[in-house]
């Protein structure tokens, strides 16, 4: 739901604070042939293959939102850091308010987790795309690591101003009736409610290395869930596959809960709560 | 779950040479104007409206058109289909007298609405139209049905001369009707809706789709309006706040394409 800017001023109208766009890329990229998304028992399975319009085309789709004051993050995805202080300067010109590096889709081939295994490369990225623009950049990473927190680290070191952590995690399905992977792409992307407790063990061993804010992301379909992930350290949190399951109203409703939560147990402030759970 | 069901192709029906029906089984209720997503394994998977509604066979009517269709179009009986849905919402039958105009494949998913419609002794006009006489299918099961059937070819080779929305303006000027229900080329439905008065209307579009149940925003138009979700049918109302109705549509990448 973030291809277009209808769709994303749909999102920030339901209670979002800020959309993410769909990962942007240089030139217009098809993506996988369906089945690209399923569901499966506790979550969604996908191997979209960064489908996008290429940035000159979306440049106007970011300029119509801008016009309506919303606060868009650009995410974008190159396959070195030329093209990615290229995407980010071309997303800071249509007027984005920050920039998120994708640098951990774990199905596309040359392109995220690729790039974003390797700490040199992680670093090396970063600190190009920050000394050539002046909004915030974030830095999405996979859980898909041996050590998550270094590429963390990385990546701040590299200057970045926030960790979006986590993104999908490698999967697959078999229909055994067709005896084949029902992807087209074969391994896709794991998301939705089974992935939470590895986002939340992501953040929560980020937090402990790192003294940039953390935006939480993997699972979140309740006001409780997005609680868990300040409690483990992020500032913010990114919702995507609880739309299917608590519909685009999802972002009100999660706020409203966390509202409540915070009222039955005395918070104030979203900041008492962020990292508690760090022992 | 939104997982393809795997089921076997029970039947397959020539209704021309570039035109063909499958049924398999499927016992999941479906109201004409929803649609499945077709997978056909190892090809592609692809939104199909629903042709053929029986308690537990159900089928589908398409054209071969690209990869996923020729592959649908080879298959044989016994073969394995993927089935997930039903998707959408489908047509509803708020009024009494009623024109369906189908252009194109569009009559295949109008078939079951008409049947329906006559089942319930509504006042059924029906207009098909195709570019020539060889690409028209479905005329006798209309005709069956009772409805009272008009013809409108490109060339002039069968029925009218003409396009469908020429026939439609006569209907329409002839006769009281309460609501237009129509499937078929964008610009088609555009220009019948044009031509409306007012009457009460529904179209369904199509659009690139992706999931099917309305998470990753593939086949969204206007202000974030899901294809998949809140359409395939949309009514006049809605039709006007949609400004990419009969104007563009996107590709798989969602790059604009201007119909």
């Amino acid at each position: 739901m973030d291809e277009d800017a209808g769709s994303m001023t749909r999102i920030f109208k339901s209670g979002a604070a800020a959309v993410v766009t769909k990962s942007i890329g240089l030139k217009p990229r098809k993506g996988y042939p369906n089945p690209s998304v399923i569901e499966l028992e506790c979550g969604l399975l996908n191997a979209m293959g960064l489908p996008n319009p290429g940035i000159e085309e979306f440049k106007t789709e970011v300029i119509k939102l801008k016009k309506s004051k919303i606060t868009v993050i650009g995410s974008v995805f190159g396959s070195n850091s030329k093209e990615f202080t290229l995407l980010g300067t071309k997303m800071q010109d249509a007027g984005v308010n920050a920039l998120e590096l994708n640098m951990s889709c774990p199905h596309a081939k040359g392109y995220g987790l690729e790039i974003g295994s390797d700490q040199k490369n992680v670093e090396k990225i970063t600190a190009k795309v920050k000394s050539s623009v002046s909004i915030p950049v974030f830095v999405k990473i996979s859980p898909n690591l041996t050590d998550v927190p270094k590429i963390a680290q990385s990546a701040e070191k590299g200057g970045a101003d926030a960790i979006v952590a986590i993104n999908t995690l490698k999967a697959m399905k078999i229909d055994i009736e067709t005896k084949r992977p029902v992807l087209s792409n074969k391994i896709g992307g794991y998301s939705g409610k089974a992935i939470k407790p590895i986002g939340i063990r992501c953040v929560y061993e980020i937090y402990k290395k790192v003294n940039i804010p953390i935006i939480g992301v993997g699972g979140i379909n309740t006001g409780e869930d997005a609680i868990e992930y300040l409690m483990a350290g992020a500032s913010a949190v990114q919702i995507g596959s609880a739309i299917y399951s608590r519909e685009i109203n999802v972002f009100e409703k999660i706020c409203k809960e966390i509202k409540n939560w915070m009222k039955t147990n005395n918070y104030k402030k979203i900041d008492e709560l962020i990292g508690v759970a760090n022992l | 779950m939104n997982y393809p069901l795997v089921t076997k192709i029970i039947e397959i029906t020539n209704e021309n040479n570039h035109i063909k029906t499958i049924k398999f089984e499927h016992n999941k209720k479906i109201t004409p104007g929803q649609f499945y997503m077709i997978w056909i394994p190892g090809v592609d998977e692809i939104p199909m409206s629903v042709s053929y509604i029986d308690k537990n066979i159900k089928g589908i009517t398409f054209k071969k058109i690209g990869e996923a269709t020729n592959a649908l179009f080879n298959l044989k009986k016994d073969d394995k289909i993927g089935v997930r849905g039903p998707y959408g919402k489908g047509f509803r039958l708020n009024g009494k007298k009623l024109l369906f105009v189908g252009g194109g494949t569009g009559i295949a998913m109008l078939a079951p609405v008409i049947e329906e419609a006559i089942k319930k002794k509504l006042n059924s006009k029906v207009i098909i139209g195709a570019k020539t006489k060889n690409e028209l299918f479905f005329e006798k099961r209309i005709k069956e049905t009772g409805a009272e059937l008009f013809i409108s070819t490109d060339d002039g080779t069968d029925g009218k001369k003409g396009f469908t929305t020429d026939i439609a303006e006569e209907i329409i000027k002839k006769n009281q009707l309460d609501l237009i229900l129509t499937c078929g080329p964008e610009l088609m439905m555009k220009k019948l809706m044009d031509i409306s008065r007012g009457i009460k209307f529904q179209a369904s579009l199509e659009r690139f789709m992706k999931c099917g149940f309305g998470v990753c925003g593939q086949c969204c138009i206007g202000d974030g309006i899901r294809v998949c979700t809140e359409g395939p049918i949309f009514n006049e109302k809605n039709l006007k706040k949609i400004q990419d109705f009969g104007i563009f549509k996107r590709d798989a990448s969602g790059k604009k394409i201007k119909f």
